[in-house]
């Protein structure tokens, strides 16, 4: 895939999405393990239910994960400048979460060319679980 | 509700050395399947030194040193209660695998909404390399929800 560059990307420009596969009991446990987050709430059903949840639910470090997989699929990971989201839903179990974005802002920082991408992950009823930004340098 | 008092207080430091068993293991956890993330020739290829720690891997520094659970503990908020209610990096440089990187932390901000039904406790970090250079920051905004005073 190519790099975008400054001069080609537009305000409201679309990123392609990235489409994840359905959230399982396997996936949080994976994570669980990968990300080092051990809190049972997201592990034990019997936890979750002590504390009053109807289940477990994904990691908000999960889809954030995602959505950095996102990011570093449109540009190289070098690139990135600042990355930061909101939680605004809990993600249960059997989610279908798709990342998306746009281009908002193209900007001169700190000596370089930037553009500001608007960020989120939504799930397959259109749920919005976070949303943020970030700002990615471009050639 | 929790102690302002502990705003501006300092956590221990810790140091994490990002190890390429694990940064395979995060990517399978996630679904990551590109090579420069997975075979260190194929990130070399690609101009990393290393594999490339991927934008949020570095939480597990603070998770397997244990920082804000231990934290949450002492401030006696149930890890059953905790959501996750913000998060941000910013990057000064790509860090990748074999880094040696040290992590220092303090409470930025504890504060609370809806009559303290709702109670945030907002914790900054800073990542230096082994030269002491810096190579990120991060922002954690971790929300404590109260079931009692919820139904009150």
């Amino acid at each position: 895939m190519s790099v975008p560059t400054f001069d080609q990307v537009k305000v409201g420009d679309d990123l392609p999405t990235l489409k994840l596969p359905r959230i399982t009991r396997t996936t949080l446990a994976l994570f669980a393990g990968a990300s080092g987050d051990h809190n049972p709430i997201h592990i034990d059903l019997d936890f979750a239910k002590t504390a009053g949840m109807p289940d477990v639910f994904a990691h908000g470090m999960l889809s954030m994960a995602y959505l950095g997989r996102f990011l570093t699929n449109w540009a190289p990971q070098t690139q990135l400048r600042h990355y930061a989201v909101r939680f605004s839903a809990i993600t249960p179990i059997g989610a279908k979460l798709t990342c998306g974005g746009k281009v908002v802002e193209k900007l001169e920082r700190n000596g370089e060319q930037v553009v500001k991408l608007e960020i989120g992950v939504v799930d397959d009823r259109g749920e919005l679980k976070l949303s943020g930004d970030a700002l990615v340098a471009l050639k | 509700m929790i102690d302002t008092k502990h705003i501006g207080r300092q956590l221990p430091s810790t140091t994490f050395e990002a190890e390429k068993g694990r940064l395979r293991f995060f990517a399978k956890a996630t679904g990551e399947t590109r090579p420069e993330y997975l075979d260190e020739a194929a990130a070399k290829a690609a101009g990393y030194r290393s594999l490339p720690v991927p934008p949020t891997f570095l939480m597990a520094a603070d998770l397997d040193a244990g920082i804000m659970f231990t934290l949450l503990d002492e401030l006696g908020v149930p890890i059953g209660n905790i959501l996750h209610g913000e998060q941000s990096f910013t990057y000064h440089a790509q860090v990748c695998a074999g880094d040696v990187l040290k992590v220092d932390s303090r409470i930025a901000d504890i504060y609370h909404k809806k009559g303290g039904a709702l109670e945030f406790i907002v914790k900054d970090s800073v990542i230096t390399d082994r030269n002491g250079v810096k190579v990120m920051e991060a922002r954690s905004v971790i929300v404590a929800r109260n079931h009692k005073e919820n139904s009150a």
